[in-house]
């Protein structure tokens, strides 16, 4: 049997079916849970430093200072919010620096795409992966808040899955911005120009309700504002139904999204 | 039957070609070459038959199959040792193995007794814990084989696999090629070493500027495209060249590079003594076999191809 090849698929286009399957995406998630069991201890008191700073600086410090906000303390505002941040951190630290590494400098990438798992395999499975350490990030920063006495509700153990929800539509996000940049130093951007200005403007810190309309129009394009407030719904508010609002948001734009990573991979390494 | 077979095989970059239609036959447990220098789209050729870039045109098939209808599949019985070193740095040498298994499939606690079986085929299993950076090139090299084995191919595809190695290291893989071809492993390779293609091929093809100019076994190659021996006179004095160009009118061909002249005869005895009869240090005269590197000179010219 032969068959002539096809002109068409010397370069792959953007907007075709990617040849995914989990069980490939799942094998080499394996290769980076391999990695991470060996090296995870090294990097474990930035892990639970981080967050300790900033309760302590922003919830306790700066919250000395003011009056209660909605209500609450300060830092009980805040915690829901900054442990969206962590899994948002987490996620972007993955699906970029680590993500662009093992691309392009270790070469990982090309020893895996000449096994049976595919390249949309590899991206797949570095967005199930880079959504687990997110989980994980998000998971030692609930540890170091549980002590601070702000979770309010037993609805804040879901805070778990939502994690999982923050991290996965932020590994996608990182790894699109990832698979277009041809240098390492361009990583630096994603943060300046669209995790930082979040960060700030996504109603972590404060509340977006007496600002102009149009700042809120603006929020709720950012999938931290959807964060933050699928948290502030669990751990202060213990209300179910107004996260889950915010986790279909999420889960929507993460289904809507996860396609094009994996399409931009191919087309980045398949010439 | 043939493990490889293309016909009319293109892959175009752009506007550049970087194969213009090939065709060849890698037959089934034996050692198929691709020689060329850089640039004569051998590297290119091979990532289309690991299935890693898609033909332009024309067709190629791989243990039977198409390989832009079934690249898992190929893959899934292919081993590939490519050009550069793709070793997971953050894995140790035995991880290496293991974690590549399961890109097949395969556990890593089935897998481990294999594993430590290639450590030893390749003498590495006194590296089994160490990393990746405390490697040699030629160890590194030897576990990048020792990889592409781990899910049992069927054919291995090895891009230059003795570049850059001393010779020690070289003919120590030379060795472990031979023993895996015995074993019944189809062994498609590059290489621009001529020694090597005559060491390990049984078959080969001398591709330039992404053609294939000639194809047949090594010593067919040297029959039928140089002579059967050369004489080679190292930095011949001024007032013998006359009478060595007399000498060399004798020959088959004669080349007069800036710093030797070389004989390509059927009759080297003969002429080699009539040059001992020469004013000339007989130290910077010898006779040799017609080689690979005759033939593969003669067929792409002795300017340097970038």
């Amino acid at each position: 049997m032969t068959v002539v090849a096809e002109q068409l698929r010397a370069r792959p286009r953007i907007l075709s079916m990617p040849d995914a399957t989990l069980t490939g995406a799942i094998r080499y998630w394996h290769r980076n849970a391999a990695v991470f069991r060996r090296t995870w201890l090294l990097g474990l008191m930035a892990w639970f430093a981080e967050p300790v700073i900033y309760l302590v600086a922003m919830g306790l410090g700066l919250g000395r200072y003011l009056e209660q906000i909605q209500g609450v303390d300060y830092i009980d505002f805040i915690a829901p919010g900054l442990l969206a941040v962590s899994a948002m951190f987490g996620a972007a630290f993955e699906s970029t620096w680590n993500a662009f590494y093992k691309m392009e400098r270790a070469r990982i990438y090309d020893a895996v795409s000449s096994t049976p798992v595919s390249i949309e395999d590899i991206a797949l499975g570095e967005v199930l992966w880079s959504t687990t350490r997110a989980t994980a990030y998000g998971g030692a920063f609930a540890l170091v808040a549980l002590p601070f006495g702000v979770f309010h509700s037993w609805w804040g153990l879901l805070t778990v899955p939502a994690m999982a929800l923050v991290g996965l539509i932020f590994s996608i996000f990182g790894l699109i911005y990832t698979y277009l940049v041809s240098r390492m130093d361009f990583l630096a951007y994603y943060w300046t120009g669209f995790l930082t200005p979040m960060f700030m403007f996504a109603g972590v810190f404060f509340p977006l309700d007496r600002l102009p309309g149009w700042v809120g129009t603006v929020a709720w394009f950012m999938p931290l504002h959807h964060g933050a407030d699928m948290m502030r719904a669990l751990m202060l508010e213990g209300d179910p139904v107004a996260a889950l609002g915010s986790a279909l948001w999420l889960v929507v734009a993460s289904l809507a999204l996860l396609w094009l990573p994996l399409n931009l991979l191919r087309r980045r390494m398949v010439r | 039957m043939a493990a490889v077979i293309a016909r009319d095989l293109r892959k175009n970059y752009g506007d550049f070609e970087a194969v213009k239609g090939i065709a060849f036959e890698a037959p089934a447990r034996g050692c198929f070459g691709f020689l060329g220098p850089n640039g004569a789209g051998k590297t290119t050729t091979m990532r289309m038959i690991a299935c890693s870039q898609p033909p332009s045109a024309g067709t190629l098939e791989v243990l039977g199959l198409p390989v832009l209808e079934h690249p898992r599949t190929i893959k899934q019985r292919m081993g590939v040792v490519p050009q550069e070193d793709s070793l997971d740095e953050d894995l140790t040498v035995l991880e290496n193995l293991l974690v590549y298994a399961r890109y097949f499939g395969l556990r890593p606690r089935d897998v481990k007794p294999r594993a430590l079986e290639l450590l030893a085929f390749m003498a590495l299993e006194e590296k089994r814990d160490r990393k990746i950076l405390e490697l040699s090139g030629g160890m590194k090299r030897r576990l990048l084989i020792a990889r592409a084995l781990i899910n049992m191919p069927e054919i291995l595809i090895l891009d230059e696999p003795t570049t850059g190695l001393d010779p020690q290291a070289r003919h120590l893989v030379w060795e472990k090629l031979r023993s895996l071809k015995r074993e019944g492993v189809t062994l498609v390779i590059t290489t621009h070493y001529m020694e090597e293609a005559a060491q390990l091929c049984d078959r080969l093809v001398i591709m330039h500027e992404g053609r294939i100019l000639v194809e047949g076994t090594p010593r067919e190659l040297i029959a039928g495209h140089t002579s059967p021996q050369v004489v080679e006179i190292f930095e011949p004095p001024a007032e013998v060249l006359d009478d060595l160009a007399g000498i060399a009118s004798l020959s088959d061909r004669v080349e007069q590079l800036a710093d030797r002249w070389m004989l390509y005869t059927d009759q080297g005895d003969a002429l080699l003594a009539k040059v001992r009869v020469l004013p000339i240090d007989m130290g910077s005269v010898w006779l040799r076999g017609g080689t690979l590197e005759d033939v593969f000179l003669s067929l792409t010219g002795r300017s340097l191809i970038e």
